[in-house]
């Protein structure tokens, strides 16, 4: 589904994001990308998701070369990707089922149809009775479901997740992961980028680790590295808890 | 097969309805955004609506002149100056001779002794006038053409009448209308010089409008295209902005200039009035309206496509 080719992303000011990375996800798989913030996790979805573009190496999606997807198609393309953000990126001004709808409006489906697979949509992730709230009524751990809500409303193949449980304590956070997992088990391939290893662990998903760019040598096999890395992981947790 | 089908699947609606639904929508919503915050979207109308109903009413004043002066065209009377040997029976013989005419509407004769006595009592030299030992007025033949002449045969029914023998001169007073015509066609074009840079004011008034409107939703503008939204689709809200701006501005421009010509019904009765004039002011026709609104709708659309054009494109997701 998802094949990258010795990618490298320099930005702007000389700093390598991404240095000669190659990974390939495939279809209806569920795959954790984990690192420290700064190890390229985001630029790695941004680069799927085309906000970004390579400096060099090949990124192609389900069979499709970003490189060819030129900036008037790039709509078209994103369309086929779900996307789950950290901050949630809701429209705060309109009720939840016309954010869920937003994708079907873009994508000109009819509004009766649109009402329907909304209600579809929230039900899969128990807010329908939410329907009519604004976003800023619901708690972080229900907006973020509204979220993933809105990127599995038109039923995309991949959907890639941005650190999807990072302002949520751990109880929404596998809460969350259950919807993803429940998409998964229908076929959907996830690509998310989350450095809370406990959790991921508790899913016995493969994990696709990043440190400065590149792949990290896996570390299942050294214990005291593994350690260290819970370690760090519990730390980051802590400190996004109130 | 095919009811099944029917029951089953939903019920598909053609692509041309779900295209006009879909703008019918966001027009709706457009609409719902300006009212949320009604004094803003008043006053951006007002400004609209007035600067629209300047040169509409200026153009109705023109309208207007040009419809009282063009029915002095054709009503204006020769007067043919007789020589003065002519004596009053030829005079009248002459008269009752050109009434037969077709391109002739009335012929009145004023008498030598008529005039002079009329000329008496208004202009104020009575006394003066009591000294002449002669009437020094010739008979006057007042000719007045029918309604139905036209330039040219005004022309030649002028020149026939100077070549009448017995005319000494005929006099038509025609250039102070001919002056008066040229004169509305240098307001009028002025006037619409005057619309022109009206309509570029309109157009950066919206633009800088929606400017400020994309600015303020670029958040939304950013994560509706992170979803996959055109620019076309991003652009879409705005333009129906624009064009309801324009729609409304030009509504209230009619009934501005409608209400102008309300207060100034009375006093105009009154004059035509005094000149025993049947005059009533001309108001803005149906076609004149329409193109009202239709400049405004075009204008508002513009503004807010140059301003999408120039600012949407900026807005990348980061």
């Amino acid at each position: 589904m998802i094949n990258i080719e010795d990618v490298t992303k320099r930005y702007p000011g000389g700093h390598d994001a991404l240095k000669g990375l190659s990974l390939s996800v495939d279809k209806g798989e569920m795959v954790f990308v984990t690192g420290h913030s700064g190890a390229g996790k985001s630029t790695l979805l941004r680069l799927i998701a085309l906000i970004d573009r390579p400096t060099s190496g090949q990124v192609i999606v389900d069979g499709q070369n970003t490189r060819q997807v030129t900036p008037r198609r790039i709509p078209a393309y994103r369309r086929q990707i779900g996307m789950v953000f950290q901050d949630h990126k809701l429209l705060y001004d309109r009720p939840v089922s016309d954010n869920v709808a937003l994708p079907l409006i873009i994508a000109g489906v009819s509004h009766r149809e649109a009402a329907r697979k909304v209600r579809a949509a929230l039900d899969q992730v128990s807010l329908l009775s939410k329907e009519k709230h604004l976003p800023e009524t619901l708690s972080s751990g229900e907006q973020q479901r509204v979220g993933i809500a809105r990127a599995i409303v038109s039923r995309p193949k991949l959907l890639i997740a941005d650190e999807p449980t990072g302002n949520l304590d751990p109880d929404l956070s596998l809460e969350v992961m259950r919807i993803f997992r429940r998409f998964n088990e229908v076929g959907v391939t996830l690509l998310i980028a989350s450095h809370d290893i406990a959790l991921i662990d508790q899913l016995g998903c493969r994990r696709i680790p990043l440190e400065n760019g590149t792949l990290q040598i896996e570390s299942e096999e050294d214990p005291v590295a593994e350690y260290v890395e819970r370690l760090e992981a519990e730390q980051g947790r802590d400190h996004w808890q109130p | 097969m095919k009811s099944s089908d029917a029951l089953t699947a939903p019920r598909k609606t053609g692509p041309i309805s779900n295209w006009a639904a879909v703008h019918w929508n966001t027009a709706v919503a457009a609409l719902g955004r300006l009212a949320r915050q009604p004094f803003a979207s008043l006053m951006i109308i007002l400004v609209i609506g007035v600067t629209l109903a300047l040169p509409a009413a200026l153009h109705l004043v023109i309208k207007n002149a040009q419809s009282i002066s063009s029915s002095w065209d054709n009503a204006l009377d020769f007067s043919v100056y007789l020589k003065t040997d002519v004596t009053l029976d030829q005079a009248q013989r002459l008269v009752n001779i050109i009434e037969q005419r077709a391109d002739v509407e009335e012929v009145r004769l004023v008498a030598a002794d008529d005039a002079l006595k009329e000329f008496r009592e208004q202009s104020g030299f009575g006394d003066a006038l009591d000294h002449l030992s002669v009437n020094p007025l010739p008979h006057t033949m007042v000719v007045r053409p029918a309604s139905a002449n036209t330039d040219v045969s005004i022309g030649l029914l002028n020149e026939e009448l100077g070549n009448l023998p017995e005319a000494d001169f005929v006099q038509v007073d025609t250039e102070w209308v001919q002056r008066f015509h040229a004169i509305l066609d240098i307001l009028e074009r002025a006037i619409a010089i005057g619309a022109g840079l009206l309509a570029a004011a309109i157009i950066v008034i919206i633009g800088n409008t929606i400017r400020l409107d994309i600015q303020n939703r670029r958040e939304e503008i950013e994560v509706t295209k992170l979803i996959g939204a055109s620019n076309a689709f991003v652009r879409r809200p705005f333009l129906y902005t624009g064009i309801w701006y324009g729609l409304a501005g030009a509504l209230l421009a009619l009934a501005l200039v409608r209400y102008g010509l309300f207060a100034l019904e009375e006093p105009i009765t009154r004059l035509s009035g005094l000149y025993s004039s049947p005059f009533s002011a001309l108001a803005l026709d149906l076609r004149e309206s329409l193109i009202i609104v239709g400049a405004g709708i075009s204008l508002g659309l513009t503004g807010s496509w140059l301003a999408a054009a120039r600012h949407m494109r900026r807005i990348e997701p980061r």
